[in-house]
Formats: C-alpha cells, structure tokens, sequence
C-alpha cells in the first residue's frame, strides 16, 4: 500500500509538472493593442511590395469567404480535426487585426502567436512564414493595414475537446514548430536562394505538397512528396512525381507563369489560384527563381534525357482507338476525349494536354483524374479561356471508370487501379468542393 | 452572374452556375444554330468554340465559361464563308442537317491543330461528332478540301 501511494503521489507531481511546463510554454503575453495606424503612416512602395507578397502567398484565398469580402475571413479550412475558419485579417479594430501592433503582426507570422497571446492554429502556415525577413512582414503589415476595415467576426471551429484548447498548441509547437528567418546557401545562387525562400516561406508550397503525420505536421524526411488535399492528390515535386517527362526549368516556368506548361498540361484544383491568382501578380524573375528551384528539388537537370522518350511515346499511345474497334471502352474514350487529347505523331500540343503525358493518368492513385473527368476544368482555373467539361452529368460511375481504366492500360504502362467504380462514387459523393 | 464574349458581343447572364452553355446560348442569347443532341457530351452536335478549342456546350456549365471568348456556328463568318462551310456546301455534305453545326464547329477546330490532316487524325478528332445519316464520308472529303484551300491560301 505505501509503495503504491508513493507512486501515485509521483505520478501525481509528473502530470502536474508536464501540465506546469505546458501552461509555463503555451504563456505568451498579450501585446497592447493600438489604436489602427493612418494609411499616411506607410509608404506606397511599402504597401505595392505588401500587396505582391500577399499575393504570393494567397492570403485572400484562403482569407475570403465563398463570395464574401477580401480578407475578412470566414473560409472554411477542413482538417483531420475538424473544420477550421478563417479570421478578418482586415484593420477593424473589433474583429480583424486593427488593434495589432506591428509587433503582435510579427508574432503571429513568425511565432503563431496572436495579439491576445493565444496560440494559433497551424492552418494559419506560420511554420513557413517564419521564414520570412523582418522587412517582408513589416510589407505586409503596411498592406493590411491599408485595407478597408471590415466588420466580421470569426465563425467558430468544429473543433472538438480537446483539440480545440489553444494552449496544447504548446506541445504540437515544441515537437515540430522551429522559428527562424530563411538561411541562405550562397554557393547555390540568387535564383535558387530566392526561389527557396519564396516556395518554403511566404508561398508555403509544403504546406499542400507535404505529407502531414497523424497530428497535421509537415512530416521533415518527407518535403515535397505529394499529399492529399482538398479532395486532390497534390502531386510529389521530387523525382518521385509520376509525370513521365521531367519537370525542367522551362516547363516549370511555363506552368507557373501561364498554367499551362508543354509536357505537363494545364493548372487544375487547388493548384489553379495558386498559378492564376496568387503568382500572377510576381514578376517573371521570380517566377524563373521557383522553376530554378524546383528543377533542382525534382532533379530535373540530371534527367534532361527522359524528355525525348516520353514525348515520343505519347503520340504513339495517342492512337489506339481512333480507328473502328469492337471495345466498348475504346469508343467511349473516343468519343468522349479524343476530340480534344488525341496528338498526331511527333507533335504534342500543349492545347492538346497528352494524357499519355498527364500526370493524373500516371499517377498511383485516380482521385485527381476523376476529378477532372467528372467536374471538368473552367477557363478560369486551366489553361486562361479554355474549358474542359465535366462529364459528371452525362456518364454514370461504371463510364467514368471505364474510361480511366482504358486511359491507364494503354497511355501508360503502371498497373490498373483497383476498385475504380468505387472510387468514382466516392469522389461524386464529395461534390467538386469549394473553389 | 456569368459574363463572356458570344461572336464578339459580350453577354452578361443571370442564371444558376451549373446551367449548361447549351442552355443559355439557345435560350436566353436566342442563337439556335448550335443543336441539343444527346446532353451528355457524346455526340457533338453542340459543338462550340471556348477560348477558340471545340468544346460541348450541352455539359459545360455557363459558371465555367464566365469572362471566355465563345464562338457558335453564327459567329464563324459573317456572310457564312468560311473555308469550312464553303467546303461543305461545294461538296452537299449535310443530309439533315441536324448535327452539322457541331460537325463544322468541330472541323473548324480540328484545321487549327492539324492543317494537312490525315485520315487517322480526322477519325480520331471527329469520333466524338456522330451523324445518324452517316454523312461521313462527304465530311471527311470536305475537311481535306478546306485543307487544301487552307493551304493554297497561305501559299498564295
């Protein structure tokens, strides 16, 4: 008996010092608020320079409602958890961020912190906005605070017990949260080095393109490896992406700059207001600075040579089918995609994306071609003024599975995918998903 | 509110975002000449031009045309001279006619990709614009004649 209650007496003071500790971890003090600053307290070129960093980092996509005002908060962010909402990070005063000082503004990025002390969710991608320089958040701060300031409260999360506790973002942030400014690597060059700062700080590629482990951290062995999001498959930006043509420079500048790249096709998903919305606004250097660095993420320079052979092959597996044939498979895939996918031989048309080429049709899994056959791509978010319909309304699940399956066995040479009528019911089940 | 460029006029419609394009072009713009045929964007007959690629209007939603540039078989030529249509009605392709608009919308398109095409290009391009009165034949003549005169054009 008196080895047992001594212990529970310890076990009593281990609790009770790890919930000291957390409490002693998760304290962070509120910052004063402010009465929001005038407009005149900023330079245009500091506000110009905030407005292109947003921009860069989709800020208004995430913080702008489905048809609400810019940056007045109220998208929902649905995570694994539960569902997230977005805040008004627009200068109200009440509901927005126009009590914050511009060191409560730097916290947040750089700390997830907010002005009251209340620790931030990592929705909110502060693990890459550490990253940015002082003189970046300092832009940013001068472009919100520039905005109009509107009235909108915060919706509340669907959090449940005890997720929703703020302070045990404490613990999450001593296991994978490390603050600190982007490190250059001098001997890699400007353009990677900016690259590198864009894509893993303010532009937070990782943020969709890396895995997340069982707690929503970006898992560290993992950058870049492809992961699900939003109902799509966000593809791996290493050499492990299944395209079968290498993402070099050039095709990675045409794909950001344009959304439309040679061997890759079109932008499509999640990835579209990224390319339309948020890069749009960056100049062609940086632009040019991403392509350079993720040439060298997907290794891309070393395998110029995989080039040739992929877009040889593809308008070879363009042909099967376009001539009279007794499989049903065949037909409907004629005829309902050769129209517009079909590429003579030697020439692939960019406006023609090669499903040969597709990296949907080579990918491991069919979510991202299912999608893209049921709810097709708008000229806002493929290739600007060109539209791909959906064919959701017009072929049933067993169509639609035909179709990719035929795709798969003669475009390109992975094994079929198991269990395809159920996963086009189960991705018609989800709808397409907010834009 | 879906706003977009129709044979060089722009149209604002107010209708719900999964509206087929067929829908508004036919109905609210009141430009019949692109037909319904099957609704599920097999058999081509509502062939139209989005950002100059034929595209289905019958299972393009009007939201996913919104600020594009829309072409109908009224819109490809003023006095209906082009290449294409002058090439269909030197060789009387067109029995019933029903199907026909999407047919040229569709060859119109496939010129622009494939100037010379061959007869494996033409099946293959064309395979999703079915013709009940099987008027194949004369269409895939025609587009070759509005090759060549496409060709004699740049020659000449």
């Amino acid at each position: 008996m008196f080895l047992l209650a001594r212990a529970l007496i310890a076990l009593a003071v281990v609790v009770a010092i790890g919930f000291g500790g957390l409490a002693a971890l998760a304290w962070r003090s509120a910052i004063a608020p402010i009465a929001p600053p005038a407009s005149s307290a900023f330079t245009p070129e500091t506000v110009a320079r905030g407005a292109l960093l947003a921009s860069a980092g989709y800020c208004a996509t995430c913080h702008t409602a489905k048809g609400g005002q810019p940056y007045a908060g109220g998208y929902p962010v649905p995570t694994g958890f539960g569902t997230i909402y977005s805040t008004n990070i627009t200068p109200d005063a009440e509901t927005g961020i126009g009590a914050w000082s511009e060191a409560a503004f730097r916290r947040a990025m750089h700390q997830g912190v907010a002005r009251d002390g209340s620790l931030l969710f990592p929705a909110f991608p502060y693990d890459h906005f550490t990253k940015l320089t002082d003189a970046d958040v300092s832009a940013l701060y001068a472009y919100f605070m520039t905005r109009p300031p509107l009235h909108a409260s915060a919706h509340a999360n669907t959090l449940p017990f005890p997720l929703k506790i703020r302070a045990l973002q404490a613990g999450w942030k001593l296991l994978f949260f490390s603050a600190g400014r982007f490190q250059e690597q001098p001997e890699r060059g400007a353009a990677w080095n900016r690259g590198a700062y864009l894509a893993e700080g303010i532009s937070h590629c990782g943020a969709c393109h890396t895995p997340r482990n069982a707690l929503g951290a970006e898992e560290r062995g993992k950058v870049f490896a492809g992961a699900p999001i939003d109902g799509w498959e966000a593809p791996p930006l290493t050499r492990s992406n299944p395209s079968p043509a290498p993402w070099t420079e050039d095709e990675l500048f045409a794909y950001l700059r344009t959304g439309v790249s040679y061997l890759h096709g079109t932008t499509a998903g999640p990835m579209s207001p990224v390319v339309h919305a948020g890069l749009a606004q960056l100049p062609d250097a940086d632009i040019r600075a991403l392509a350079v660095y993720f040439a060298d993420i997907d290794d891309a320079g070393a395998r110029v040579a995989e080039v040739a052979p992929a877009t040889r092959h593809a308008p070879a597996a363009s042909a099967p089918g376009t001539g009279p044939t007794d499989d049903p498979a065949a037909r409907l895939t004629a005829a309902a995609c050769a129209s517009c996918h079909y590429n003579a031989a030697a020439t692939v048309n960019p406006l023609r994306p090669d499903l040969a080429l597709s990296t949907a049709v080579n990918a491991p899994a069919p979510t991202n071609l299912i999608r893209i056959m049921l709810y097709g791509v708008s000229a806002r978010e493929g290739a600007p003024g060109v539209v791909m319909p959906g064919f959701s309304r017009g072929l049933d699940d067993a169509d639609i599975a035909r179709i990719a399956a035929y795709l798969r066995a003669t475009r390109t040479a992975h094994a079929p995918w198991p269990d395809l009528e159920k996963q086009v019911a189960s991705i018609r089940q989800l709808g397409k998903g907010q834009e | 509110m879906t706003s977009f460029t129709i044979n060089g006029r722009i149209v604002t419609v107010d209708a719900e975002a999964d509206t087929p394009l067929l829908w508004v072009i036919r109905d609210e713009i009141g430009l019949t000449g692109t037909k319904f045929g099957c609704g599920i964007g097999l058999c081509g007959a509502c062939t139209v031009h989005v950002g100059g690629r034929a595209t289905r209007s019958c299972i393009t939603s009007v939201s996913a045309v919104d600020n594009a540039v829309v072409t109908t078989i009224e819109g490809l030529d003023p006095a209906g001279a082009h290449p294409v249509q002058m090439a269909w009605r030197s060789l009387q392709v067109p029995q019933c006619g029903y199907c026909q608009s999407g047919q040229i919308m569709q060859a119109v398109a496939l010129l622009k990709d494939f100037p010379s095409p061959t007869d494996q290009d033409i099946d293959a391009v064309m395979a999703g614009n079915l013709c009940r009165c099987m008027t194949y034949v004369r269409i895939r003549a025609a587009i070759k004649q509005a090759a060549a005169m496409g060709s004699r054009a740049k020659d000449g």
